[in-house]
């Protein structure tokens, strides 16, 4: 067969893109709703125009965000059965359920009190209006529960039986499927990453006003708060990203070992961290590294004599188990995934902090260039997460479900590798388009400002809101 | 009971909730070109259905997640089978929700043109394809043993499955324009009642021979009597609309639509896809469907939460329950 038109290449492929693409505007959803919905907070309690004036401003950034958002998730549901029908049929009875939980419980939610806070300003009473972006920030992370929960399955598959007559996986306990420690960890690593990643865009937003000298009374509170939600969240996502390298390297020994492409078992000191390697990636010439000492063994066990097993270690224990085959990840993508992860969410936490001294009581920046290394916020935090997701996807394999299914053996049998391809080419070209034109609306209105403060009816003293319309 | 009958029909139902509420969605943007003489009047009718879009396209992503986690084998065949029909309706969906976002973001009315060109195509594509897929799935495929689609894209366009495409896309386009005609005041809501009237006169030809096909070559007495029913409720609407009574009109298209896509899913019971080359490598409710415990603890998530669910979207609705005419639009600004 053509190698080109391999389908489990291309469905990987576009497994890849469209999750990659996808997840470009979850995180700022999910961090945004929060962000939106405590500015019009601020607004209900203190009736101040500024904190309206950024409910509304970032409000419409959101918005231009979210439609994408919600258009490229139905591709994410229909695609397992579409493109890994083998692998639905195989995990159905398991992974079904908290999709399906997600859908009734959180979607719903978020679908229907979003569409109600757009067009519900001049229509409901301020505090109901208030609550509807509330439950819409309910469903976001209720929604990013179940699906964490999903993948937590995939990385450390538990609470199944194997049906062997039927030749699938069965669910044996709905609570434990959902208190999965993966899950437990990873979500409120990946919640709190949102929440950077959104900081990171009022950032840059902030300072490019606050660089021209414009908008000030609106954009110096919103720096204040982003540079203090990046620092609060960087701190919430290091720690749980720390809890989550432990169980990790309790469970997925490989992908923790692939992370350091680390070949030998290694104890204490040994198990170093390295910052920088640059060596052949089968890791047998190393030509330069900068290591910290026992950093290894203290991520993947909380203690500084623990032992890390190497790569070739854990490929002779898989052969013995699983069979003959190649059971190592990719190392240099797991490797250098995992390190710009760690570095780019240090590097903003640190910008931050200096960021919340330089404008301590009032003061205000004068040097141009902190003003355009603080635009790059956003950029950069956006490719923190999205290295992080490549990192813990691509350390999975060449697992489907860790230790249950190759990714080999998920593919359609069905779909033919044409068919992929059209659809691979179709979904390229249209996602390309569309980040074009997102990309300028959003800079067109995050250019454009905040609106003037809001004019306050003579006779009620309350503002008067127009009605939102397409 | 048992529990796979009730997620057939928990299925039946939320395909039923995704007919009926995105349904009109589509025929409202189907109505552009007919309808929309000037940018005011499309702004009229694309924000009728502003507020509740998304919301009404939820109901497919929540069906497919129950589809998959009920019925795994279904939820599989199905999607991987009818792989490029599925991809052209991702493609349109995208476009869609995408271009109600996008269009308003710009003056420049060879923008909007764009995008209304995107909404009317991203409505059209869904409301036909998902009539054809539905009616491949009635008219049953052909399967292997593992139960994967043998069949190519071009035999899933034979002429039952097209008849059926047609039949959803007038349905929903009459249903949309019937709704309009509830939703909005002025002259546009008189010419959608004349519209309805005129395109409601095919729908119910087309509509009608697709149910006696559909009767007589895969039907039983349960689906019969719903087709009948369906049938009823749409001549009815047709004359509900004729009276101007736009409530009614439109109550009783949701009501056929809903009883069409039960009359199907009741001829296909209680298999889910039937294999037409070999009745053997059938999927059945029996063979198609999750383990006793996994559909336990599903039915209690729907048992709690779909009420709820219920309630807050009528609210929604009655939220916005007044009608747009064009000075809405003008005194806005954007």
């Amino acid at each position: 067969m053509n190698e080109w038109l391999d389908p489990l290449l291309l469905s990987r492929w576009q497994f890849g893109l469209t999750t990659v693409y996808h997840f470009l505007f979850v995180p700022l959803t999910i961090g945004m709703v929060l962000t939106v919905a405590i500015f019009q907070t601020a607004w209900v309690r203190t009736d101040k125009a500024k904190y309206l004036q950024l409910t509304h401003f970032f409000g419409k950034i959101f918005l231009i965000n979210f439609a994408m958002g919600v258009v490229t998730g139905i591709v994410q549901e229909f695609q397992f059965g579409m493109n890994w029908s083998d692998y639905s049929r195989f995990v159905g009875d398991v992974f079904g359920a908290p999709l399906a939980f997600e859908g009734i419980l959180a979607f719903f939610l978020e679908a229907t009190f979003i569409g109600l806070w757009i067009f519900g300003w001049d229509k409901l009473p301020k505090k109901v209006h208030l609550a509807t972006i509330w439950l819409t920030v309910m469903g976001s992370i209720t929604s990013a529960y179940f699906i964490l929960a999903a993948n937590a399955f995939m990385q450390n598959p538990i609470a199944y039986t194997i049906n062997a007559e039927k030749g699938r996986a069965e669910l044996t306990s709905i609570g434990e499927l959902l208190t999965n420690p993966i899950a437990l960890a990873a979500f409120p690593h990946t919640i709190f990453a949102c929440f950077m990643v959104s900081a990171g865009l009022i950032i840059s937003v902030a300072a490019w006003h606050l660089a021209r000298n414009q908008h000030f009374e609106t954009m110096r509170p919103a720096l204040k708060f982003g540079l203090w939600m990046m620092v609060l969240a960087g701190i919430g996502t290091t720690l749980a990203g720390d809890q989550l390298s432990l169980v990790m390297g309790e469970v997925q020994p490989m992908k923790m070992a692939a992370a350091e492409a680390l070949y030998h078992t290694a104890t204490g000191a040994n198990a170093s961290f390295s910052l920088f390697t640059l060596g052949t990636p089968d890791g047998v010439h190393e030509l330069f590294s900068i290591r910290i000492p026992y950093l290894l063994s203290f991520l993947s066990t909380h203690t500084f004599d623990g032992t890390v097993q190497g790569i070739n270690n854990l490929q002779a224990q898989y052969v013995s188990t699983y069979g003959p085959g190649d059971y190592t990840p990719t190392i240099w993508i797991t490797y250098w995934a995992f390190r710009w992860m760690i570095a780019l969410g240090l590097v903003h936490m640190l910008v931050a902090v200096v960021g919340l001294f330089l404008t301590r009581k009032g003061r205000m920046p004068k040097q141009n260039w902190v003003w355009k290394l603080a635009i790059w916020s956003f950029p950069a935090s956006l490719l923190a997460m999205t290295v992080g997701w490549v990192f813990t996807e691509m350390g999975r394999q060449p697992w489907l479900v860790f230790g249950l299914l190759r990714t080999q053996d998920g593919v359609s049998p069905g779909v033919t590798g044409v068919e992929i391809l059209i659809s691979l080419i179709v979904f390229t070209v249209l996602y390309g388009i569309l980040v074009v034109v997102e990309f300028k609306l959003i800079l067109k209105a995050v250019q454009k400002g905040p609106d003037d403060a809001p004019v306050l009816d003579a006779e009620s003293g309350e503002v008067k809101h127009t009605a939102t319309v397409y | 009971m048992d529990l796979t009958i009730l997620w057939f029909w928990i299925i039946a139902v939320m395909f039923v909730g995704y007919f009926v509420l995105d349904g009109f969605d589509f025929g409202v943007g189907m109505s552009l070109p007919f309808l929309g003489r000037d940018d005011t009047d499309r702004r009229v009718l694309i924000n009728t259905i502003g507020p509740v879009w998304d919301l009404n396209e939820t109901w497919v992503i929540v069906a497919g997640a129950s589809l998959f986690a009920a019925f795994p084998e279904w939820y599989a065949t199905m999607f991987s089978g009818f792989y490029l029909p599925l991809v052209l309706i991702l493609v349109a969906l995208i476009v869609r929700g995408v271009s109600f976002e996008y269009r308003h973001q710009r003056p420049e009315s060879s923008w909007k043109k764009w995008f209304d060109g995107m909404i009317i195509v991203g409505s059209a594509v869904p409301a036909l394809l998902w009539g054809v897929a539905f009616a491949n799935i009635v008219r049953g495929v052909n399967l292997d043993v593992n139960h994967n689609y043998t069949g190519t894209f071009f035999d899933l366009l034979n002429p039952y499955a097209l008849l059926g495409g047609v039949t959803t896309l007038l349905l929903f386009f009459v249903h949309g324009v019937v709704f309009i005609s509830l939703k909005t005041e002025g002259d546009i809501r008189l010419r959608a009642r004349k519209l309805a009237t005129k395109a409601g006169i095919l729908m119910i030809v087309v509509a009608a021979t697709f149910l006696v096909w559909t009767i007589f070559a895969y039907g039983t007495v349960a689906s019969a009597l719903l087709a009948a029913v369906a049938a009823g409720a749409l001549i009815a609407s047709f004359l509900a609309n004729l009276r101007g009574a736009e409530r009614l009109a439109f109550g009783l298209m949701a009501g056929a639509i809903g009883l069409v896509v039960l009359s199907l899913f009741a001829s296909l019971f209680p298999e889910v896809m039937p294999a037409s080359n070999d009745p053997a490598n059938s999927l059945t409710i029996a063979n198609a469907s999750s383990s006793a415990y996994t559909l336990g603890v599903m039915s209690w998530t729907a048992l709690i939460g779909m009420p709820v669910i219920l309630l807050y979207q009528g609210w929604t609705y009655w939220v916005f329950r007044k009608r747009i005419g064009r000075a809405h639009i003008e005194v806005s600004v954007h």
